[in-house]
């Protein structure tokens, strides 16, 4: 949606394909703007009928006149209120233009923010994203205020300039001298203002995105008392947006003065020029009063222009603000292929081949790129439960979330029963993946909302016999029969009321409604106490085991041995749930150190010993320590003693 | 060890709990619209400031204005329509006045321009600062009523509505008085009854007005309301955009914000539809009275009351009065606009503040932190009780861990430690002082909660734990701490060290820039337990003389966590920590074990002492070995 070409060509198109979206709305506030142009015109005219053929001769004592003086206060009347309803028509018309315009920015802008990858969501502060939809859209679409006013008068001035020409060529070219002054003065004032604008514009953004991240941040603010030292941070920005409105304000408070006594300016040429046309017998003195009166009455429609001019600097800025984010690319591509389903088989066979990924550094030079992940090759047999684990900062969580496609290597495939990611339809991996983030993120919803991410009585969305059975599995179903409306209990914003825990077991709920075939589990149980963890982790092999044997009994089951329920990927840190893994991935410094069983692992993995028993080595020192210590305090004594 | 015991372990209840105590953040106040002004003002008094010479100059400047029209009616009357023949001369005096005056008159209007956009837009800030300072004052239960994205449309958008008001409207609507009172002045010099009629057909416009008002105002509430809740959602799917993507709900997500974003647009346009309403009402009225000066001004003429040069000559004035009423019907439509804005940031700026510092309350000396609980009882607003009269006390340089099921109230424990929440009943003492009697400043210096998610700041690793160091750098100070901490080299050595004593530098070599390394929003570009790392180390550089670590390393893997423990050990000598931790490993390396099981404190006593015996915390333990081996 982004403009292209010159200022001018660009305020145009921004007008026309505000207007050309919504051609009726536009047509009848333009409309009504004519009508009141000439109106206007009526109006005074009215008048100027009343005054000479109704209150001059009835004061004069025509009884005639003082008959119609009746007629005459009701044809005023009539004029008043068909004006007054062509105002309130293109005010309303206009209003629900801008309102319309403005809805439909906020769509696109917030469809992009749901495209867009994390990487982008990374890069954008959250609060200058909050700010395109109110501050950038109001700026995008304040020009559209005045505008049908604008064009319903053309008509109006058009004609007024046919009159002023048909009258005299030199009075009409002293009306219009005002033009190139005009013209002139908007173009300095539009230079002035767009860079002006544009800084005024990016600093609201900041404001907002120091107000979003402070609060986000507001426990930790408190914990550090640092209340003071955001105060700062904000007042700071908030002073520099200051200066920056102050800078436009001024330009403003320069430009409308200059722009309103134009018309004025050219009144009193017209008068000039007309005096000299009547000496040299051109004009007669009737043809000026009827220019001058003309000129009065374009005031105000003229004026409109002005105010038209005035918001475009600033409706521009909005726009391509907008535009920016509505023409990111980066949101994933997605292709048409299906996955298999394989009777009998229910988990998803995962093959990483040869998979690398780079991000683009934040910071630096341009183009340099870190590696996060390289020459990956992992193979997990379907329904069978891998383990990933490694050191934090190891890249688990980037290999994992490669599964759920939230990214895509830079180099090599994710194959997902075979079909590679990428050429996966959209809404097919969601379909058959769950992925449990290690923050969980819970929306302002009911349970039941947050646990389906359906409407409720949607095609295809979870019964609430599901619902509870997910609860039952990932062990909120007692804490969640507790609340207040069950299933309906509303969940504050980011689920506020709930523990970490509780999130993290109705984020696992979350995912297992769904009944995946392939859920991935990004320590996804880490605020969970580890006797829940445990009993929610064998819930999930139990279900597996349920399943295979139903499928066995159906006589539909092929895997003879083999378990065929959900495959399960998990990033975790207590053996006790590596134990309940078929196999563990070592991962280190972004590559796969050694891949087999615990035991396996244990027997050959230096890296992985250390660990995967670091709290057993560590009792064991502090045990040694305690030893040591009680051993020198007695040597102490001794020392003492001998001292002694 | 079921999950019907696990309740509400963060003091976050559902909203519906909190209003009885007035600790919610109200949507909007309840002042009415003078009210509202002078409370605008007594915050931000800038707005006002110079208001009466702004006042003068406008006046000028609209009296430039009525001159201009005066000045072609005369030029054309004395000296284009003169008795003997047009008078150049004459014309170009009358021309070069008007123009005189005119250039004057714009002078004027673009000095009070810029005077009120310095006023305004000062006051705004002002207005901005406070309400974003009292948003960190406000207790973390209060500050959980409301969605951070409607916050941040307090502070933003809503300020922002505002503006237009106090840069323009406010002076326009006294100038429109003024003018006003002059045109009533002029118009009943030639004729009082004529003026009289005006006036008396203007009632019906004044009450339309004031009737009209309220349902604008309430329009114009409305649509702040539903642009907070639409920010409220969007913020949602920015924050949340990763599960979006994770679950395929894109589609619903954004029909929820398209629902949002519609209602909206529906209340915008409703309150288009009231403010054309009352602006076209203005419009017919004035050009009615226009019809009935006319018909009455006739009759009156007929009757010999009245001159038709008088009356041409009163017209004129009706539509100098005329133009600054309907001007004044634009600015009121502006102004219900602006109370409605100010009104949801007063209503911040007035929500009390429920954990707030005494008058008189004392700083105290740094030092080696004993804490004390005497009987304490918590329970959240209308909530039930969660913490049944705990007492304990924490000699100093002791290392504590306190353990427990999950809500069994354990990070309850930690807030009223850290004075985020007071209890209910009973003390919490640091040192033989009720927290409540010490300032907030002496407090956060001495003790220092690090929370289970680690939230980062967008901007580098190293500015992140920076964010820790205190104002001033090391040494005891006992003043404010609000001093933001530049980047020095020795900032950067400081930060460096803490990486190295934390047993860290090894992660921090590994990270593509080292310190430099950017996390990006909220620090997503690192794993959560990558952001716990740096959020320990920022705690740790703050120096406190009690750490409460509130499951800080839950999300790092187990030799990290260890060798963390491990430096924290020896570093912290001489300091005391409390630990909330579910890995009891942590508890192992304790002086000091605190069971707390369904709000009362179970167990005390040594990791030996209590692993002997035959209790719960013997029966967790054993079960966590059973569980890392």
């Amino acid at each position: 949606m982004g403009l292209t070409g010159s200022r001018v060509r660009r305020s145009l198109a921004l007008m026309w394909r505000g207007m050309r979206s919504h051609p009726g709305i536009y047509a009848l506030a333009v409309g009504a703007s004519a009508i009141f142009g000439a109106l206007t015109v009526g109006v005074s005219r009215a008048v100027g009928w009343a005054t000479d053929a109704v209150v001059v001769p009835a004061i004069a004592g025509d009884e005639v006149a003082r008959d119609r003086v009746w007629l005459g206060g009701l044809v005023l009347a009539a004029v008043a209120l068909t004006l007054a309803l062509s105002v309130a028509g293109r005010r309303i018309w206009a209003g629900f233009g801008v309102v319309r315009i403005q809805a439909d920015h906020r769509t696109a802008l917030t469809r992009q923010y749901l495209r867009l990858p994390a990487s982008w969501h990374r890069a954008h502060p959250a609060g200058q994203l909050l700010n395109h939809t109110t501050s950038d859209t109001e700026a995008a679409t304040g020009v559209f205020n005045p505008l049908p006013f604008a064009l319903g008068v053309v008509v109006m001035i058009g004609v007024s300039i046919g009159m002023l020409l048909t009258i005299d060529p030199w009075l009409a070219l002293a009306a219009l001298a005002v033009i190139p002054v005009t013209v002139a003065v908007n173009a300095v004032y539009q230079r002035h203002m767009s860079p002006a604008v544009t800084r005024a514009q990016r600093l609201r953004g900041d404001v907002a995105d120091a107000a979003h991240e402070s609060f986000e941040a507001a426990l930790l603010v408190k914990s550090l008392g640092t209340e003071g030292r955001e105060e700062e941070r904000f007042d700071a920005r908030t002073q520099e947006l200051r200066a920056a409105n102050v800078r436009v304000g001024i330009v403003r408070s320069l430009f409308d003065p200059v722009i309103q006594t134009l018309p004025a300016v050219g009144t009193l040429l017209v008068l000039a020029i007309g005096t000299w046309r009547i000496s040299t017998g051109d004009v007669v003195a009737g043809d000026i009063v009827t220019a001058a009166y003309l000129l009065t009455m374009m005031t105000v429609p003229v004026q409109a222009f002005g105010w038209v001019l005035g918001e475009l600097p600033r409706a521009l800025v909005g726009y391509e603000r907008i535009a920016q984010v509505v023409d990111s690319t980066g949101a994933l591509a997605y292709g048409d292929a299906r996955l298999p389903q394989t009777p009998g088989q229910a988990g998803l066979a995962v093959r990483l081949d040869g998979v690398g990924v780079d991000v683009p550094a934040i910071s630096g030079a341009r183009g340099r790129t870190i590696t996060l992940l390289d020459s990956v090759d992992v193979d997990v047999e379907p329904g069978t439960t891998v383990a990933v684990v490694g050191t934090t900062g190891a890249g688990k969580t980037t290999l994992v979330s490669l599964l759920a496609r939230l990214s895509d290597p830079t180099r090599g495939h994710v194959l997902l029963d075979g079909v590679d990611a990428r050429t996966l339809a959209d809404g097919e991996i969601p379909a058959h993946v769950a992925f449990v983030t290690q923050t969980t993120f819970i929306f302002e919803d009911t349970v039941r909302g947050n646990v389906t991410l359906a409407d409720e009585g949607a095609p295809g969305a979870p019964s609430d016999d599901d619902v509870w059975e997910a609860l039952r599995l990932a062990r909120l179903e007692d804490t969640v029969r507790e609340l207040a409306g069950g299933l309906d209990a509303p969940l504050g914003e980011r689920g506020a009321n709930l523990s970490g825990g509780q999130r993290q077991r109705l984020a696992i709920a979350r995912a297992l409604v769904r009944a995946p075939r392939l859920l991935v589990l990004d320590d996804a149980t880490s605020a969970v106490d580890p006797r829940v963890e445990q009993e929610i982790l064998r819930g999930l092999a139990d279900r597996a085991d349920e399943r295979a044997a139903g499928q066995a009994a159906s006589g539909t089951g092929s895997g003879a041995g083999r378990r065929s329920g959900t495959t399960v990927i998990m990033v975790a840190y207590r053996m006790s749930s590596v134990a309940l893994a078929d196999r563990v991935i070592h991962v280190d410094g972004g590559r796969v150190v050694d891949t087999g069983t615990h035991d396996e692992l244990m027997a050959r993995d230096a890296g992985y010993r250390e660990l995967a028993t670091a709290y057993e080595v560590e009792t064991e020192r502090r045990e040694q320590e305690r030893a040591d210590a009680a051993a020198a305090g007695v040597l102490d004594d001794e020392l003492e003693e001998v001292a002694g | 060890m079921t999950a019907a015991t696990d309740e509400r372990d963060v003091p976050d209840v559902p909203e519906d709990l909190l209003d009885a105590d007035g600790a919610r953040i109200e949507s909007t106040s309840s002042l009415g619209v003078f009210a509202t002004l002078r409370r605008g003002i007594e915050i931000s008094p800038e707005i006002a400031r110079g208001i009466w010479v702004t006042l003068g100059l406008a006046s000028l400047a609209a009296a430039g204005r009525v001159v201009v029209p005066l000045a072609v009616q005369q030029t054309i009357d004395v000296g284009i329509l003169a008795d003997d023949g047009p008078d150049a001369g004459r014309v170009a005096l009358l021309a070069s006045l008007a123009a005189g005056a005119l250039v004057l008159a714009g002078l004027c209007a673009a000095l009070v321009n810029v005077r009120l956009f310095r006023s305004a837009e000062a006051g705004l800030a002002t207005l901005r600062v406070k309400a974003f300072r009292h948003v960190h004052d406000l207790s973390t239960l209060t500050q959980n009523t409301e969605r951070r994205g409607a916050l941040v449309s307090r502070v933003t958008n809503d300020v922002d509505t505002v503006s237009l008001f106090v840069q323009w409207g406010g002076i326009m609507l006294l100038v429109s008085a003024l003018q006003i009172v002059v045109a009533t002045g002029l118009m009943v010099v030639y004729s009082p009854v004529l003026t009289a009629v005006v006036w008396v057909a203007f009632v019906p416009m004044f009450l339309v007005i004031r009737y009209g008002q309220k349902y604008v105002n309430r329009a114009y509430t409305l649509v702040r309301e539903r642009v907070g809740a639409m920010l409220g959602a969007i913020s949602e799917a920015v924050v949340g955009a990763e599960t979006v993507r994770a679950y395929g709900v894109s589609e619903r997500t954004g029909r929820r914000i398209g629902g949002a974003v519609e209602d909206t647009r529906s209340a915008q346009a409703r309150s288009q539809v009231l403010v054309a309403a009352t602006f076209s009402s203005g419009v017919l009225i004035s050009n009615l009275v226009l019809s009935i000066v006319v018909v009455v001004g006739t009759l009156l003429g007929v009757g010999g009351g009245l001159t038709a040069g008088q009356l041409v000559a009163f017209l004129f004035l009706v539509q100098l009065f005329t133009g600054p009423v309907q001007m004044a019907t634009e600015i009121l439509n502006e102004l219900q606009n602006a109370v409605a804005g100010w009104r949801r940031v007063i209503a911040v700026i007035e929500t009390p503040v429920q954990v707030a510092e005494k008058p008189g309350a004392t700083t105290q000396e740094r030092g080696p932190a004993r804490v004390t609980l005497r009987d304490v009882r918590f329970s959240y607003p209308n909530g039930p009780e969660v913490l049944h009269g705990v007492t304990l006390d924490l000699p100093p340089r002791t290392k504590v861990a306190v353990v427990g099921q999950t809500g069994s109230g354990k990070t309850t424990i930690a807030k009223l430690v850290t004075r985020l929440m007071d209890p209910t009943s009973g003390a919490v003492e640091l040192d033989g002082v009720d927290l409540r009697d010490l300032t907030f400043a002496s407090l956060r210096e001495r003790v220092v909660l690090v929370p289970q998610e680690g939230f980062l700041f967008d901007g580098t690793v190293l500015a992140n734990a920076a964010y820790g160091l205190r104002g001033g750098a090391a040494g005891p100070t006992t003043g404010p701490v609000a001093e933001p901490v530049e980047i020095t080299p020795e900032t950067r050595a400081a930060v460096e060290q803490a990486f190295v004593e934390l047993g860290l530098s090894d992660w921090v070599a590994d990270l593509p820039d080292g310190l430099d390394t950017e996390v990006g929003q909220r620090g997503e570009a690192l794993s959560a337990g990558e952001r716990q790392l740096v959020a320990i180390a920022r705690a740790y550089l703050a120096q406190p003389d009690l750490l409460v670590l509130d499951e800080a390393t839950s999300a790092v893997d187990p030799a990290t966590e260890v060798r963390i423990a491990r430096a924290l050990d020896s570093l912290t000598a001489g300091r005391s920590t409390i630990t909330i931790a579910h890995r009891l490993s942590t508890a192992e390396a304790s002086d000091l074990v605190v069971v707390v099981d369904e709000g009362h404190v179970a167990e005390v006593g040594p990791h030996d002492e209590l692993a002997a015996a035959d209790g719960i915390y013997a029966r967790m333990h054993a079960s966590w070995i059973s569980q890392t081996r």
